[in-house]
């Protein structure tokens, strides 16, 4: 069974997310910082005229800071009807992949990405990375 | 057509409905035959029309009504089961009800539809010979039995206990009811709008007035109106920004165009209050008999509007009002006779537009609320003294009820009087930007009233900047604004031991500044202070914020439960250059503020506040003292440094005391305090300038070092005289002066009273 899924990269990782989820794209959106909130959370945007939460992934996947003077970039999802943007580093492709390339995340790996990873893609040159929409959103 | 007359008309709108609800419920009750619950619906639906028939001289609908209702009888005692043969003529009757009503409606009469069959049907299946002359196949009739109301499954007829649904029955028949029946009549806009239309050409006469809307819809639209406002705010802000005069035209007439577009919008969002109030007779008459007491419930204004989103809000708290007005307000009957009044108490419910608001009242005719009795409620418990409540006028200590834990209730009962309530009422009213007063006349009665606005989609607001980020400042919390220039700022925010209060003609307002309740950097470098007054949960405070922006109308779009967890914010605005502003929650401010108010008065425990208020004590003043020590003193205890003449040290009994700007400052070096030799030469003096309200004391120190801004802990306890600690300040030990024991010592007065304060430096100066 094939999936087709909408492709990021996050500090040199590839990850996806099914394309399902995904509404749009975006870039150069203003974001307004919420003091006193988790650091996972990057602020809100408004996307036309709705008041979205964006998730910073890197925070949130435990990965270093972006470099300064890079933009991220925006993908916005639907989790239970609700769009929230999440922030990436560069933007992919739309890749179709197979049940049976997917295996679940090593034994090995521990800490908060085991949690928001529901597994691994293998493509010919490198891993796919599949994020669990849901959890990464309740995180 | 047109001169049915307007009980027809209810008459059939009603029926409609009830005729959809009984299709619902026949098919439900195929897939569970043996509910009574279902089969009291119908049965009551149909006595319903039958009652109303009669009265309206419609003879054949109340004969197949007649018939059918005893079949519905036999069916919910038990005597009869439903068989598929029962759910056809049932259903056959219902069609028959449709056809008669939709003549009826055509021309005011029955016309000459022939009921005989369907009654005889009827009949035959009651006296249990039932032969059924090729009953009508269930499929072909299930499709429009079927056909659901949207509107009404959006806004369901509460699954009816039956008791509620007796207490319903009296309105869908619109024949005169008693008085006692009027007032529990409830919601008739539940009833009102007309069925759908599944035969629009026969009905259109009854749905043209009025048309049933998904509140979806409604939503939608509200939503596309805020952006438009928004949209609006931006396009008339640059109108006026350039000088085009047809642009500016233009723009006013978009502005005027899309006010009333707003306005029109938010009325179809519009609700009676009857809406809630439908529920309170029963309330009311069932709580009456639970405490003794005969009641009569009236109402007045049950039409007046506001938006669905607040009834929903508003219901708890004024049923909680009604059931304390019942409980409480109202005497016993025998109390009342005794006063001169008719036994039966009167409960009033007032609703009225004033000045955009929604009032709502509750009025009792009871034994009012003696001010004297709160006053001492207040006085034993603590929450006043009693110079603040001799200060106090008679309907300022009413309000002391809406104070957590401040209840007067002698008795506790099962209904009221745990203690708490009021101040729950209140917090709910407020958390909508509303406001609660109560009045009482001592053996009158009292009257609640709430001031709710009208909705809650767009508020008019403060637009502020903190930090670099702009923030929106609910209008309705708002007082006024103050900008101190950065010279007057400097004397007029003054200390009290830690919180800065600024003098608002004359009263101390506690300041809050916001970036240290967001824990951001002020990017205000040049001195000057803006404060917001803003009012919450009863108490004024002032916010500092960097900037004023300007008022604007905000759309409110709501924060996810997690960012509202935060206890900050109330939701989120677009402003007119398309970026997100937060709404400050003022309520949750004033609560984390007052809290920090308390804490000053070494009240509460370890909170959230609490440990901030403790780091920002800990911004230091390092000053040397001599002998190589360090002493560190809270920098938010500090209000100046100076340098002053070593000749201007006056000596006042065994005090040393100096002038200072017109006052006489108690004089402490802090080297003998701690037990130290100064090692300063030269003729002035280091002085660290503390003071409290009309109170300063004055510290000499050898030298100022440094203001560490870092948050530091103290980390040992040395339990020595004067210090509080020490703690590492840039790799060097410094010692944590124990502030309040050090000007206690230059000024053993400084923390009591202020009159005693006054006498002692009229002694000074008769001294001087």
């Amino acid at each position: 069974m094939s999936t087709r899924m909408v492709t990021f990269t996050l500090d040199g990782h590839l990850y996806g997310v099914d394309v399902a989820a995904v509404q749009e794209v975006l870039r150069g959106q203003t974001r307004t910082r919420i003091p006193l909130s988790p650091v996972t959370l990057a602020g809100l945007i408004n996307l036309r005229g709705q008041v979205l939460s964006a998730i910073d992934l890197r925070a949130l996947l435990d990965l270093p800071d972006r470099a300064d003077g890079t933009e991220p970039m925006l993908v916005v999802i639907r989790v239970a009807g609700e769009p929230v943007a999440l922030m990436v580093d560069t933007i992919g492709s739309v890749v179709d992949v197979d049940a049976d390339q997917f295996e679940p995340p090593p034994d090995t790996l521990a800490g908060v990405s085991r949690d928001l990873l529901l597994g691994a893609y293998k493509l010919e040159d490198q891993l796919l990375l599949a994020l669990d929409v849901d959890r990464a959103v309740a995180a | 057509m047109d001169e049915i007359d307007e009980i027809v008309q209810e008459f059939l709108v009603e029926s409609h409905e009830n005729l959809d609800q009984l299709d619902r419920d026949l098919v439900a009750l195929e897939r569970e035959p043996g509910s009574r619950e279902l089969l009291g619906s119908i049965f009551r639906t149909i006595h319903t029309i039958k009652g109303t028939s009669g009265f309206l001289a419609f003879g054949n609908l109340e004969s197949v009504t007649h018939v059918g209702e005893n079949l519905l009888a036999r069916l919910r005692d038990g005597k009869l089961s439903m068989t598929p043969l029962t759910t056809d003529v049932l259903l056959a009757m219902v069609d028959t009800v449709r056809e008669l009503l939709a003549v009826i409606e055509d021309g005011g009469t029955e016309g000459d539809v022939d009921v005989t069959e369907v009654v005889e049907r009827i009949t035959a299946v009651l006296e249990g010979n039932a032969n059924p002359p090729a009953p009508t196949p269930i499929a072909e009739l299930l499709p429009e039995a079927e056909e659901p109301a949207p509107v009404a499954e959006a806004e369901p007829e509460p699954e009816p206990e039956p008791e509620i649904e007796v207490v319903l029955e009296p309105v869908a028949a619109p024949e005169p009811a008693p008085v006692a029946a009027e007032s529990v009549a409830p919601a008739a806009p539940v009833a009102k709008p007309p069925a759908e239309g599944e035969e629009p050409a026969a009905r259109r006469n009854v749905a043209e007035s009025s048309i049933r809307v998904d509140v979806e819809l409604l939503d939608t639209l509200m939503r596309l109106v805020g952006e438009l406002v928004l949209t609006r705010n931006q396009i008339v802000r640059q109108a006026g920004e350039q000088d085009g005069l047809d642009l500016m035209r233009s723009a006013q007439r978009l502005n005027l165009i899309a006010t009333e577009l707003q306005e029109g919008v938010m009325k179809t969002r519009m609700q009676p209050i009857d809406h809630l109030w439908s529920k309170l007779p029963r309330v009311v008459r069932d709580l009456g008999a639970a405490v003794g007491k005969s009641v009569t419930l009236a109402m007045v204004g049950r039409e007046t509007e506001l938006d669905r989103s607040l009834l929903e809000s508003v219901k708890d708290p004024l049923t909680h009002l009604v059931r304390n007005a019942v409980d409480h307000g109202l005497e016993s009957a025998e109390d009342r006779v005794a006063a001169g009044k008719p036994r039966e108490g009167v409960l009033t419910l007032r609703a009225y537009h004033e000045g955009g608001q929604v009032v709502v009242e509750v009025c009792d005719d009871g034994a009012g609320i003696d001010p004297d009795r709160i006053a001492e409620k207040a006085q034993a418990s603590g929450v006043r003294t009693a110079a603040q409540l001799a200060q106090m006028t008679s309907a300022d200590i009413l309000q002391l009820i809406f104070l957590p834990g401040f209840s007067t209730a002698k008795s506790v009962t099962n209904v009221s009087g745990r203690g708490v309530g009021m101040d729950v009422v209140k917090t709910n009213i407020e958390a909508i930007g509303g406001t609660i007063e109560v009045e009482s006349v001592l053996g009158k009665g009292t009257t609640c009233r709430l001031r709710i606005p009208l909705t809650l989609a767009i508020v008019p607001a403060l637009t502020v900047e903190c930090a670099g980020d702009r923030y929106a400042i609910p209008q309705v919390s708002l007082l006024e604004l103050v900008a101190l220039d950065a010279d007057r700022a400097a004397t007029a925010v003054e200390d009290v031991n830690g919180a800065s209060v600024y003098r608002l003609r004359g009263a101390l307002l506690p300041l809050v500044r916001l970036t240290d309740v967001l824990g951001v950097e002020s990017d205000r470098s040049d001195g000057h202070v803006l404060i917001a007054v803003l009012q919450a949960e009863g108490k004024r405070f002032g916010l500092v914020i960097d900037r004023v922006l300007s008022t604007e109308e905000i759309v409110v779009k709501p924060l996810t439960s997690r960012l509202k967890s935060l206890g900050t914010y109330s939701g989120a605005t677009i402003l007119g250059d398309g970026r997100v502003a937060l709404i400050l929650d003022v309520q949750a401010l004033a609560r984390r503020a007052l809290t920090a108010e308390a804490l000053e008065r070494g009240a509460g425990g370890a909170t959230n506040e609490e440990q901030r208020a403790a780091r920002e004590q800990l911004r230091m003043l390092v000053a040397g003292i001599g002998g190589g020590r360090r002493v560190a003193i809270p920098l938010s205890s500090v209000t100046r440094l100076e340098n002053i003449a070593a000749s201007s040290v006056e000596v006042v009994g065994s005090r040393e005391v100096v002038q200072y700007r017109g006052a006489i400052l108690p004089l402490l070096r802090l080297d003998r305090h701690l037990g130290t030799m100064s090692e300063r030469t030269g003729d002035d003096l280091v002085v660290v300038v503390y003071s409290a309200g009309a109170r300063s004391v004055a510290i000499v120190v050898d030298e100022i070092i440094d203001i560490v801004e870092e948050e530091t802990e103290v980390h040992s306890d040395i339990d020595d005289h004067g210090l509080v600690g020490s703690t590492l300040i840039r790799d060097r030990i410094v010692e944590v002066l124990d502030v309040r024991a050090a000007i206690l010592a230059a000024d053993p007065k400084f923390y009591s009273d202020p009159e005693v304060g006054l006498d002692l430096s009229d002694e000074l100066q008769e001294a001087v």
